[in-house]
């Protein structure tokens, strides 16, 4: 039941949208892997991975493509 | 903290460069050229290539598409379980539609590449944008998308007996919000998509929509939902309000 609310809900932070966190994934994906601030450096993305399932797959995918060394 | 700001995005797919929003773009990414990086060796080295002509044109256009390819095929292994009526041409043919898909998009945004990011990590978020569309269109194909009220009661009824009071309590005011703060159409795409799972790009097909517009319609649902379950003094998870 928790996981039909918060989907329902969705994320309670300020969010961005779809397309910025398109624009800014790369930059993100690459943040998280060199062990920096990711969130600090795109306020708003992980709230909006939170509140998105498909960018979510999508932000899953590049990290896992980039963090394969392909 | 950046927000959520619709006037940007509401009428394009993500990675669609919107007319009305080449502006606002031009003057972020000015904005941010005094905090842009040294670009690397390797992101410099593809960046003259795709700027030149000829032979050295030509092949490095040749080796992006090999690298969208093998960012595309990446994307269809992460899903081929959910799609196992698809034999492995028909996923092959996926991943290559993509990957020519992802070709165009990137050279046709090359000028758009900030260098915040390697180049190839730029690159690749195209094909697995185009790859993972497609197969979530392709897991849908010939299934019905309902988009009527009755939704939220099959929902609810299927669910069975709710022990925990307080979590009763929130769903019955769930209920009645999304009945009576909603309009018609916040309805149905929050049902659609936070409800039933139909994938945000199915449903912006269905809807004659683009994924920026459903997601700003789910955005602003839950936000006046949220508003009215804190007018009715629930308290929610991650205090919002």
């Amino acid at each position: 039941m928790e996981d039909i609310l918060h989907r329902i809900l969705g994320p309670a932070e300020p969010e961005i949208g779809c397309v910025e966190c398109f624009e800014e994934l790369d930059r993100y994906v690459e943040a998280e892997i060199a062990g920096g601030d990711a969130d600090a450096a795109v306020p708003g993305l992980r709230a909006h991975l939170d509140g998105c399932p498909a960018c979510r797959e999508e932000h899953e995918s590049l990290l896992e493509l980039v963090r394969g060394g392909a | 903290m950046a927000t959520f700001a619709p006037e940007r995005r509401s009428n394009r797919r993500a990675g669609e460069v919107g007319a009305a929003s080449v502006g606002a773009m031009e003057q972020t990414a000015a904005a941010r050229q005094a905090e842009r990086p040294p670009l690397d060796a390797e992101s410099s080295r593809w960046l003259a290539d795709l700027r030149s002509g000829g032979r050295t044109y030509d092949e490095a256009v040749e080796r992006l598409h090999s690298l969208l390819l093998g960012a595309a095929r990446h994307e269809v292994r992460r899903r081929r379980q959910s799609l196992p009526s698809l034999r492995g041409e028909e996923l092959e043919d996926i991943a290559l539609q993509a990957a020519d898909d992802a070709l165009v998009s990137v050279l046709r945004r090359l000028d758009t590449y900030r260098g915040l990011s390697r180049f190839t990590t730029w690159a690749y978020k195209f094909a697995l944008l185009e790859a993972a569309v497609a197969l979530r269109r392709r897991a849908w194909q010939g299934r019905e998308v309902t988009l009527e009220p009755e939704g939220w009661e099959a929902f609810a009824g299927a669910r069975g007996p709710v022990e925990d009071s307080e979590q009763a309590e929130l769903l019955t005011a769930v209920r009645v919000g999304i009945d009576e703060a909603l309009t018609s159409h916040q309805r149905k795409v929050l049902l659609a998509l936070a409800v039933d799972g139909v994938p945000i790009d199915v449903l912006a097909d269905r809807l004659g929509s683009t994924r920026g517009a459903l997601y700003k319609t789910l955005h602003d649902a839950r936000r006046k939902l949220r508003a009215h379950l804190t007018e009715q003094g629930l308290a929610l998870e991650g205090g919002a309000s």
